[in-house]
Order: structure tokens, then C-alpha cells, then sequence
């Protein structure tokens, strides 16, 4: 069994974001960047299958520019067994992600594909239902549990009510949620033994996937910034402020 | 320009996500029809068809569609959008979960979390857990999109829309509904009620927050939620956790208790209109958004705010 693992780089979620201030974007010269966490959950969800044995290979796969040689070595250090990298230098939206996904997954024939639910840059949530409806195959989003049963996969997802459970035949698409598992940090001689996993590269133009944008960005702006208010003594002095002066009593 | 919008329920009753959207879906300018998909949900259309504005309701049943799996709803929806250039769907977890795969059947992009409607193509949404608002103008012949609820006030009732039956597409039978565990709760639900206290990290175990929330959730009439760390360690339910990647939430009345402020936290909050922050570290940054902050020990500032709560009235 095969499974297929797609990384996206961002920023990393500890940075403060900021605004340009000619309203183009974000800030992203100099700044930290990491897997995508939902990725890293997808990741460690894969490789623990495999350890489970019930997967015999793990693949990562990322878009993106040179850089995102490094989230795929993670991902490699992290016991996927080998990446591909399709590179471009576009801001590539969730469709045409969907899109190179697919040719991907034509070659490479996954028996699963396990992405993250959300990307904390874009914050879409979009990729692994369109991947999913480009196959044409069962989709479980926003998994706590994934289990294997033979030709089918049980998924716990995580929904505004609660907890729902979907049975999917195979191949199937799954997105992670954060209760799925606690990735691991990779240890050095892991980090070391990733640098000789073979990373293949690629291009959406090679892939045969038009990537033109379907979105144009018109400003970033800032949100309007909250006021820190005022500090009280005591409950007393709370109940009365939120009765007699914010009325939400 | 005529829009579709896809109704939240239970097949039992409409959820009020629906009529938020709708306020949305009727700045597209054009009529609004309202597709309620399930199974035994004729209730639930009749609900809908009572909002004002909204031009016909479009009622597909089947057993496939009884618990909404995205590729049921999705076949059915693609062949009604001959006769739409708008889809769109509250941004609940079944909105999240089906428009994309609609989107992608028809080969457009979907605007996640519209906050604004600028224009029929152009929208505002917060990227970066809210930390910015990006403006976007699509070129897709049609518009696929979810509506961030907590933006929109909901549409009042007044309408009388007819019900129109339609035919679901048959099974495509790649997934299979095998049970749920939903959180039975007699209080407001999270998203729509007026007071929210969330419990954080700092409340320590479930047991506190029966102990120490709940009472004073009760005096207030208020929903109750809680950090992902609170989640993560389990005190709370996942369909409590508010935040980037939890749920959205904007009541008049915010109560954060032993919640430190993460940007992942506040991206599901910032937006409430009165915020109390109850944390003993004065540095905690929700003290930078809170409107009345008060630095003490949750363990005996929980007790005196229920017995201050009681004193001026509130409960029993
Ligand atoms: C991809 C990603 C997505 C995330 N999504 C979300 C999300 O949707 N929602 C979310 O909430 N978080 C989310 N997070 C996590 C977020 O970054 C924080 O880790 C989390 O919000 C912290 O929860 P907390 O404030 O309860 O815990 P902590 O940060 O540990 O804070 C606990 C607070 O309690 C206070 N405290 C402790 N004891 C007491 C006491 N006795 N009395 C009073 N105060 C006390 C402490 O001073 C402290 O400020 C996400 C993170 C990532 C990486
Ligand atoms: N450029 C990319 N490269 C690889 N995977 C991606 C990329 N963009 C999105 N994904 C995958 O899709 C998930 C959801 O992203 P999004 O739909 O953008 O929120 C991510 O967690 C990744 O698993």
C-alpha cells in the first residue's frame, strides 16, 4: 500500500504576520518558515501506518519554489521514504493544486492521500475536497482517527456537532485535523539519513496543468486592531462595568 | 446573477447559519434559492421558505443525502448550478467539506470565509489566522463560496417562498455514513449564542469546567467553549474549541478564563463585542484585547463571579 503525503511551506505559525504596508501582501522577506502543521500531522499520520506495516511507502509531495526542498527533507526526516518536488515560482491557489495533485497521483497510483485540512497561510481548507472530486474518489476531511480495514478506510471526523465516523472505499482522500496525532520531531541521525532520500523534480508545465490564477489579489489590509481596555479590581467591579457601562448584562 | 445556497440543518430543523448566509447571498443582487438536501427534511424547507427574500426552495431527498456526505451533495449539486452563476454555503463543517468538491466539478476556485461582498466577483476574507484581510476579485463564471456567519446579521422572517421538489442524483456510493457522536447540550450553540465562556489550559481539568464554568454558563444563558489546548488535553469536546481552525465566534459577550491569547485563539474571537479576559498572568496578551481584564486565580474568582452573578439576579 501506498500512501501520499502533499506539504505545503508557510509561515511558521509562531511569527507575528505583518501587513505590507503598500497593501500587497504579507511580509514574508526574512521570515521564518515551517511545514504547514496540519501537513506535519499527515506526515506522522503516514509514516505511523507504515510502522504499523500497513503501508509500504510513504511519498511526500510539495509545490512550490527551491525552498520547498526543505519541507520535503522534513518530511523525509519524519519517514516519508522518498519526495517530488514541482516546482514553480507562482503563488499556485487551491485548484491548480488540486490539479497538479491529481497528475501526481495518476503516476503514482496511492492507495491514499492524506493532506492537511487547512493551510494557516491562505487558510482555504480547500485542496483535499477538490483533489478528491477531481478523482472522483470518497473524501474524509478533518480526521481525529483513520483506520484501515482491508479494501476500506474508517475516518473520524470532526464536525461542529461532535464526532462522525465515514466509511470510504479505496483510493481514498483524508485531511487531517489536530487531534489526529502529535508528529514527532525529527532526530539528527534521521535528519542525516534523509539528506540521501531521493527528492524527483517536476513542473505544472511537465505535468500538462494550467496553474493561471483565478483570483486576482486586489489589497491586504490589516484588520481594524482591537484596544486593550481596562484592568478591574474585582468581580464585583467586573459584574457592575459589564451591567452599567457595556450593557452586555 | 442568480444564487443558490445551500442550507445547514439536521433534516429536523434549520440551522440559524442559513439565515446569516442568506443576508450575504442577497448582496449578490439577484434572487436567492435555498437548496435544502437530506432526507425527511421537508420540514426544514418549509422553515426556509418563511426567511424573507428568497425567490423558491429547493428540496432534494434521499437516503444517501441524510447525513450530507460530500459526495452524495455533491453530485447533486453540480447539475442544479446550469441554473446558477452563485453557490454558497455557510462556513460550517459541512459547507467546508462540500463546496470545494462542487468547486472543482466545475472547474472554478472557491472564496473561503467571505467576510464581505464588495461586488458579485469581488470579496474581502481574513487570511493568516485574521491577521490580514485580503480583498479578492474572481474570474470564474461562476462564484463557489463559504460565508464566515459571524459577519453577517441573520435575515428575518416575513417570506413565503414556494417549495419546489427536485431530483437527487442517484448514489454514487463511495462513502458510507457509520455513526456520529454528537454533543448533546441544552445550551445555546456556540456560534449563534449571545455569551460565550471558554475555559483555557489553565482550568486544569474537565471537572473544573462542570465545576466552575457550567454554573455560571447557566446563570447567563451563555454557550460554552474552550482553547485547543483545553481540547487537545481533554477536558472539553473538539466542537468546543474556538480559534483559526476551530469554531468562529462573535457574541456580544466573550468570557476567556485561563486562556492565554494566542493569534490561533483570538482568530476565532477578536471579533465578539465585549471581551473579559480572567487570567493570573498580567502579561497574558488576551489582556491586549480584552475591554475589562481582571489578573487573578480562576479557582477563586470563578466562585465569586457566580456568587456575584446571583447576588445581581441572574439565575437562580
Ligand atoms: C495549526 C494550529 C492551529 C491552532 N488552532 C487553534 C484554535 O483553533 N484555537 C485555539 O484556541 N488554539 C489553537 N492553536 C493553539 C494555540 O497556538 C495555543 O497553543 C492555544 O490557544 C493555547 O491554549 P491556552 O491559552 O488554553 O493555553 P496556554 O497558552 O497554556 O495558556 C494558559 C493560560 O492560563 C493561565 N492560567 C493558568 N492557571 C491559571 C489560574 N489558576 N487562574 C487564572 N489563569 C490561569 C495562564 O496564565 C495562561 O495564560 C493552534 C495552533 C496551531 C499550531
Ligand atoms: N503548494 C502545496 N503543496 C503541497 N500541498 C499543498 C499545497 N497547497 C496545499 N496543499 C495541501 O492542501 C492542504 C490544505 O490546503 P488549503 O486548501 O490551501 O488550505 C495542505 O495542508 C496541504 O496538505
Amino acid at each position: 500500500m501506498k500512501i501520499l503525503v502533499p506539504v505545503k511551506r508557510v509561515i511558521d505559525s509562531n511569527v507575528k504576520v505583518r501587513v505590507k504596508s503598500d497593501g500587497s501582501g504579507v511580509d514574508l522577506a526574512n521570515v521564518k518558515m515551517s511545514m504547514n502543521p496540519f501537513c506535519e500531522i499527515a506526515v506522522e499520520e503516514a509514516v505511523r501506518i507504515k510502522e504499523r506495516g500497513e503501508a509500504d511507502e510513504v511519498v511526500a509531495v510539495s509545490i512550490g519554489n527551491a525552498k520547498s526542498q526543505d519541507t520535503l527533507r522534513t518530511a523525509l526526516a519524519m519517514g516519508a521514504d522518498r519526495a517530488i518536488l514541482v516546482k514553480t515560482e507562482e503563488a499556485v491557489e487551491p485548484l491548480a493544486v488540486a490539479k497538479l495533485l491529481k497528475a501526481v497521483v495518476e503516476t503514482e497510483k496511492p492507495d491514499i492521500v492524506i493532506l492537511g485540512k487547512q493551510a494557516i497561510d491562505d487558510d482555504c481548507n480547500q485542496t483535499g475536497q477538490m483533489l478528491a472530486g477531481l478523482l472522483g474518489v470518497p473524501q474524509g476531511t478533518f480526521a481525529s482517527k483513520i483506520e484501515l480495514a482491508g479494501d476500506k478506510v474508517r475516518v473520524t471526523r470532526e464536525v461542529d456537532g461532535g464526532l462522525e465516523t465515514v466509511e470510504l472505499s479505496k483510493p481514498a482522500v483524508i485531511t487531517t485535523d489536530l487531534r489526529l496525532n502529535e508528529p514527532r520531531y525529527a532526530s539528527l541521525p534521521n535528519i542525516m539519513k534523509a539528506k540521501k532520500k531521493p527528492i524527483d523534480e517536476t513542473a505544472p508545465e511537465t505535468l500538462g496543468v494550467d496553474i493561471a490564477p483565478r483570483l486576482k489579489v486586489i489589497s491586504v489590509a490589516e484588520p481594524k486592531a482591537r484596544e486593550a481596555g481596562i484592568k478591574v479590581d474585582d468581580v464585583a467591579q467586573l459584574v457592575d462595568k459589564l451591567k452599567n457601562e457595556a450593557g452586555v448584562l | 446573477m442568480a444564487v443558490l445556497l445551500l442550507a445547514e440543518h439536521d433534516n429536523e430543523a434549520l440551522a440559524p447559519a442559513t439565515a446569516k448566509a442568506l443576508t450575504a447571498a442577497r448582496e449578490f443582487g439577484g434572487d436567492v434559492d435555498i437548496l435544502v438536501a437530506g432526507e425527511g427534511c421537508k420540514g426544514v424547507a418549509d422553515e426556509a421558505a418563511k426567511l424573507e427574500g428568497v425567490g423558491k426552495v429547493l428540496l432534494a431527498e434521499a437516503p444517501q443525502l441524510a447525513n450530507r456526505l460530500a459526495e452524495e451533495m455533491a453530485a447533486t449539486i453540480v447539475p442544479l448550478m446550469a441554473n446558477y452563476t452563485v453557490l454558497l454555503a455557510p462556513a460550517t463543517t459541512t459547507g467546508k467539506n462540500v463546496l470545494p468538491r462542487v468547486a472543482a466539478l466545475l472547474d472554478v476556485g472557491q472564496i473561503s470565509d467571505i467576510i464581505e461582498v464588495k461586488s458579485p466577483d469581488t470579496f474581502v476574507r481574513p487570511i493568516y489566522a485574521g491577521n490580514a484581510l485580503e480583498t479578492v476579485q474572481t474570474s470564474d463564471k461562476t462564484v463557489v463560496g463559504t460565508v464566515r456567519t459571524t459577519a453577517f446579521a441573520a435575515t428575518g422572517e416575513g417570506g413565503s417562498a414556494t417549495v419546489e421538489t427536485v431530483t437527487p442524483a442517484g448514489a454514487v456510493a463511495l462513502s458510507t455514513f457509520a455513526g456520529s457522536d454528537i454533543t448533546v447540550s441544552e445550551r445555546p450553540e456556540l456560534t449563534s449564542a449571545g455569551i460565550v465562556i471558554s475555559g483555557g489550559r489553565g482550568m486544569a481539568s474537565g471537572e473544573n469546567f462542570t465545576k466552575l464554568i457550567e454554573p455560571i454558563a447557566d446563570r447567563l444563558g451563555a454557550a460554552i467553549g474552550a482553547s485547543r489546548a483545553a481540547v487537545d488535553s481533554g477536558y472539553m469536546p473538539n466542537d468546543y474549541q474556538v480559534g483559526q481552525t476551530g469554531k468562529v465566534v462573535a457574541p456580544d459577550l466573550y468570557i476567556a478564563v485561563g486562556i492565554s491569547g494566542a493569534i490561533q485563539h483570538l482568530a476565532g474571537m477578536k471579533d465578539s463585542k465585549v471581551i473579559v479576559a480572567i487570567n493570573k498572568d498580567a502579561d497574558a496578551p488576551i489582556f491586549q484585547v480584552a475591554d475589562y481584564g481582571l489578573v487573578g486565580d480562576l479557582f477563586t474568582v470563578l466562585p465569586e463571579l457566580d456568587t456575584e452573578l446571583k447576588k445581581a439576579g441572574y439565575g437562580a
